[in-house]
């Protein structure tokens, strides 16, 4: 039994990464786990230049979940490459570098800088529902998602995942988008857009007004979406949303997903995905499969 | 390398020494390296509360292995209602200790302020208790004549109160209680509601006195990966690469000088 899997032509010791924006570039978490035994770690979005992201609060908690308008806040590629990616190439785990933007400009900026770096696979955000331009307005559009995606293939030298937002009609239809622009991965899914109001204040919780919604509560989204996107593309899908047990990875694996991520459970249980990654082996061996890949999508 | 983990706090004792204020002992791993100022990551064990309540760290007994922390119930049906129905023997998952903590070198014989004020009083007790300095004037700040921590705080220095309604001490705030009884200082630590550390902020300003505040925002991971938690600085961050601080790891505890509030 092994549980390697290949994502767009590179190969992962196990099928278990992070959600970005959960994990920092790993440095906070190197504490609570080892990050050798990640099969990846999605580093937190990274734009051309730094960025402030929102006023506070940026987050709350909800219902078996949580909200968060962080905003993408961060240090600018810049900073990254010279901080973030030397840290990451101590470890012997795949390093997927999460890539926002405000504008096609920005977003293929950051990609080409990307080039030359020693990173594995570009993870490109059309889908933060927190920022005012770039983000989520590429995601909600088929052509525009389409369009970003052949843009950003130009200059990229590694494999592309698109990460796609469940704030849309059909998410068939957004996956098929960006398989037709080139992508090499899908990735799925980002938070949901809510709200949550203060009724002693009368104002709302979040200073962004409205927020992604994360977390256990979103699993069964984020699994029915996942299994309309696999069935909808040839290329990976990694699935995403609400994962905090081996068995919500399993479940999201059978549904179509050929790796997983987990995120919001990262901030309530920093080790989780250690758990995760033994669950699913104890699984597979109790189960019977050789291979990660003889589980995906067996669900028809 | 991996050497903490979130680890499951028994409780040894749980009193409710105010309205809605509870003193809760836990037996905790953590206890063995904190500080004064430093903070604990509190779990409920509801699945659908699912992240931490940031609770500072009132008292340290490292011989026992034991933390103090001293609680406000926020509201009926929240986690923190949760907690103050346990009892003792009941397991709570923790992280900790997190956070900077107050700096105790730069106190050695100077006047120092000790400053708290509602829920940002539990603190100072152990800060009180760890610091060594010339002058020790601890100054408090409460609602009304519920006054907790009282006893402990006057083993440990000279106490000024200050009450909003005027029952106990001066009527006021601690910055009141300050100008009515003439102190001073070269030296002012505080943690307690933002109006309260921005009146300090501007006060340390004038008086020109080095002052460090503890700040409170709403977390997520506590751990300072989330960049929920965020406070605004003067200067670029050399971390962030942008005017912001992360509470949770570069704080709670910063200078007066450093932050915007």
């Amino acid at each position: 039994m092994n549980m390697k899997v290949n994502i767009a032509g590179v190969e992962w010791k196990n099928p278990v990464t992070v959600a970005s924006g959960t994990f920092g570039s790993g440095e906070e978490f190197s504490e609570f786990v080892d990050l050798n035994r990640l099969g990846a770690v999605t580093t937190k979005g990274v734009a051309n230049i730094p960025w402030e992201g929102n006023p506070t609060p940026r987050v709350a908690e909800t219902c078996s979940g949580m909200m968060n308008a962080v905003g993408l806040q961060n240090p600018g590629i810049d900073l990254f490459c010279k901080r973030d990616i030397p840290f990451l190439k101590k470890y012997d785990t795949r390093i997927i570098v999460n890539v926002c933007g405000k504008s096609t400009e920005d977003y293929c900026e950051v990609v080409e800088r990307l080039a030359d770096e020693d990173v594995d696979m570009l993870e490109i955000n059309i889908s933060c529902p927190n920022v005012k331009e770039g983000g989520i307005a590429f995601g909600q559009n088929p052509k525009a998602a389409e369009d970003i995606t052949k843009a950003v293939k130009k200059y990229a030298k590694q494999p592309v995942i698109m990460k796609l937002s469940p704030n849309v009609t059909s998410i068939a239809e957004m996956a098929k988008a960006v398989e037709a622009g080139g992508a090499d991965a899908v990735s799925l899914i980002n938070t949901i857009t809510g709200m949550k109001i203060d009724i002693h204040r009368k104002t709302f919780l979040l200073a962004n007004k409205t927020g992604g919604v994360s977390g256990p509560a979103i699993h069964p989204i984020a699994v029915r979406m996942v299994y309309e996107a696999a069935n909808a593309v040839k290329v990976p899908v990694i699935g995403m949303g609400g994962i905090a047990t081996a068995e919500d990875a399993i479940e999201m694996i059978l549904a179509g997903a050929s790796a997983v991520s987990v995120g919001t459970a990262n901030f309530y249980d920093p080790g989780v995905t250690m758990k995760i990654v033994d669950g699913i082996e104890e699984y597979m061996r109790r189960q019977g499969f050789e291979t990660v890949s003889d589980m995906v999508g067996i669900v028809k | 390398m991996t050497n903490r983990k979130k680890e499951n706090a028994v409780i040894l004792f749980q009193e409710e020494i105010a309205s809605g204020i509870f003193s809760l002992w836990l037996k905790a791993e953590a206890a063995s390296q904190a500080k004064p100022g430093q903070f604990i990551s509190m779990y409920t064990n509801d699945g659908s509360r699912l992240l931490p309540r940031p609770i500072s760290i009132c008292e340290i007994n490292q011989a026992k292995g034991a933390l103090r922390v001293v609680y406000r119930v926020t509201g009926p049906g929240t986690g923190t209602e949760l907690f103050s129905r346990m009892k003792a023997g009941d397991v709570i998952p923790v992280i900790g200790p997190l956070g900077n903590g107050f700096p105790l070198e730069c106190a050695e014989g100077r006047r120092v302020f000790l400053i708290g004020g509602g829920i940002g009083v539990p603190p100072i007790l152990e800060l009180a208790k760890q610091l060594n300095c010339g002058k020790k004037q601890i100054i408090v700040g409460y609602r009304d004549k519920e006054t907790f921590l009282r006893d402990e705080f006057e083993e440990n220095g000279e106490l000024y109160i200050s009450t909003e309604d005027g029952s106990v001490g001066t009527k006021g705030n601690v910055l009141d209680a300050i100008r009515e009884n003439g102190l001073e200082a070269d030296l002012i630590y505080a943690c307690g509601p933002t109006p309260m550390l921005r009146a300090l902020q501007a006060y340390a300003a004038e008086n020109k006195i080095e002052c460090y505040l503890s700040l409170e925002e709403r977390m997520a991971c506590g751990i300072g990966a989330c960049l929920a938690c965020v406070c605004r600085t003067k200067e670029k961050d050399h971390h962030s690469n942008v005017n912001n601080k992360r509470i949770c790891k570069d704080g709670p505890v910063f200078l007066s000088t450093e932050v915007e509030l």
